[in-house]
């Protein structure tokens, strides 16, 4: 379970915000709301141990963000703005290396098979240089069926997705609620993950 | 040890599919090299004297050149986050990184570098030297210039900091490593500078991953 707890945070001698706290149990979904610059990705960045708080806590299965005991940095799994791809590599070779790298290698038929689940499976050996935005987020999306991370940290899923693939970007994420795992994502619009996700407000 | 591996075949993947980066720090080691003996003019003994110090210098400008790009395109694409939460240790991952940039820069300066030693009328057994002071060095250069790119990344203006940063640094690796191209030349055992270079090369790659894994945190911040 993940627990925030008077969380503060200053970028550049400017408050974005203070006192966020949550409690995040297994098997629960939280779609972090609020308007631009209020701190959606550092708090997100935060979570990830990328940056630290200006001031609280966060734990993980009861133990502090920081301290050796805490096992967050292998359970999450992070997408941000950035999508970690290689331009000159194709999807596949972009998601079996990215796994292999993550530490959880992945076999090419599983990596097929994601890609197929999001629509890819004819793109798979194109350069991810000529896949279009959507495209390539639906690339670096498919690492949520691969790998097995409790803790989901998902920045802006749906952005530049269509309908239907923000059905299946939903539908991974309300399968991965059904195993107990976790989800915390940023979204500027009403999703529906099976009905299951609370909503939190960041800023005033 | 697997995810060490994903990231050396990634990156040499990556560097056949755009061949220019390599190619262009081997093509400027040899123009660099070629240089030289064109200016100063065909005088068997002063080129004999230099070769040592240029071939040296040359390589040393070669690998600097492709140091940029060692951290960077992964800081822009969002892959160093990805590196930083790997189950797998940080300094690990980096160090397969550099492995890969000394594949790729290093060892092809290495390995062209007794064909340039003909330009400057070095004999044999000198060459043999040249190519051993090179192979401990080379990689002895791309790890503490690693260090000095990530310091540098994300930093404005970072590809000259970094120069300015890491050519200091690669004092110690050229005064022993051309001195034992020296000592050969003038007869003498080289076997001293070699030694030395060898306890550097160690060093580095013992403590340069851990330091530049804790510049990249930074940097990610």
């Amino acid at each position: 379970m993940l627990s925030v707890a008077e969380l503060s945070c200053v970028r550049a001698g400017h408050t974005l915000f203070r006192g966020v706290g949550f409690d995040l149990a297994p098997g629960e979904c939280l779609h972090l709301e609020g308007g631009n610059g209020v701190g959606k990705t550092s708090l997100l960045r935060i979570l990830a141990g990328f940056s630290p708080a200006a001031q609280g806590q966060v734990r993980w299965q009861g133990q502090l963000l920081g301290s050796s005991a805490c096992r967050l940095n292998q359970d999450l799994l992070y997408l941000g703005h950035q999508l970690a791809l290689k331009e000159e590599l194709n999807a596949l070779e972009n998601l079996q290396a990215g796994a292999a790298i993550a530490g959880t290698p992945v076999a090419r038929d599983a990596a097929l098979a994601a890609l197929q689940r999001l629509g890819l499976g004819s793109r798979a050996a194109l350069p991810v240089r000529v896949l279009s935005q959507g495209q390539k987020r639906r690339v670096a999306l498919a690492r949520l069926v691969l790998q097995p991370q409790p803790l989901w940290l998902l920045d802006e899923p749906f952005v530049a997705l269509d309908g239907p693939a923000q059905d299946v970007v939903a539908g991974f994420m309300a399968a991965h609620l059904e195993r107990a795992g976790m989800v915390l994502f940023t979204s500027h619009q009403p999703v529906d993950i099976g009905g299951r996700s609370r909503s939190y407000r960041l800023g005033a | 040890m697997s995810a060490f591996m994903a990231v050396l075949q990634r990156d040499l993947r990556l560097a056949l599919r755009r061949k220019s980066e390599v190619l262009t720090a081997v093509f400027f080691f040899v123009v660099v090299a070629t240089l030289f003996p064109l200016a100063i003019g065909p005088e068997p003994d002063t080129l004999r004297k230099i070769a040592p110090g240029i071939l040296w210098v040359g390589a040393m400008l070669a690998s600097l050149l492709s140091l940029g790009r060692l951290f960077a395109p992964d800081y822009q694409d969002g892959s160093l986050e990805q590196m930083a939460l790997s189950q797998a240790p940080l300094p690990v991952l980096v160090a397969a990184k550099v492995t890969a940039h000394w594949l790729l820069s290093g060892l092809p300066l290495t390995l062209l570098s007794p064909l340039l030693a003909l330009q400057f009328g070095l004999d044999t057994s000198t060459m043999g030297v040249l190519l051993l002071s090179l192979l401990v060095g080379t990689p002895l250069l791309s790890f503490i210039g690693a260090v000095g790119a990530a310091l540098t990344l994300g930093v404005r203006g970072g590809e000259v900091l970094l120069s300015l940063l890491v050519l200091p640094l690669y004092i110690p690796a050229l005064v022993f490593g051309s001195g034992a191209v020296e000592a050969q030349l003038s007869g003498l055992e080289y076997g001293a500078q070699m030694s030395i270079l060898m306890a550097m090369l160690l060093l580095a790659g013992f403590f340069g991953p851990w330091a530049c894994a804790l510049a990249l945190r930074i940097a990610l911040e």
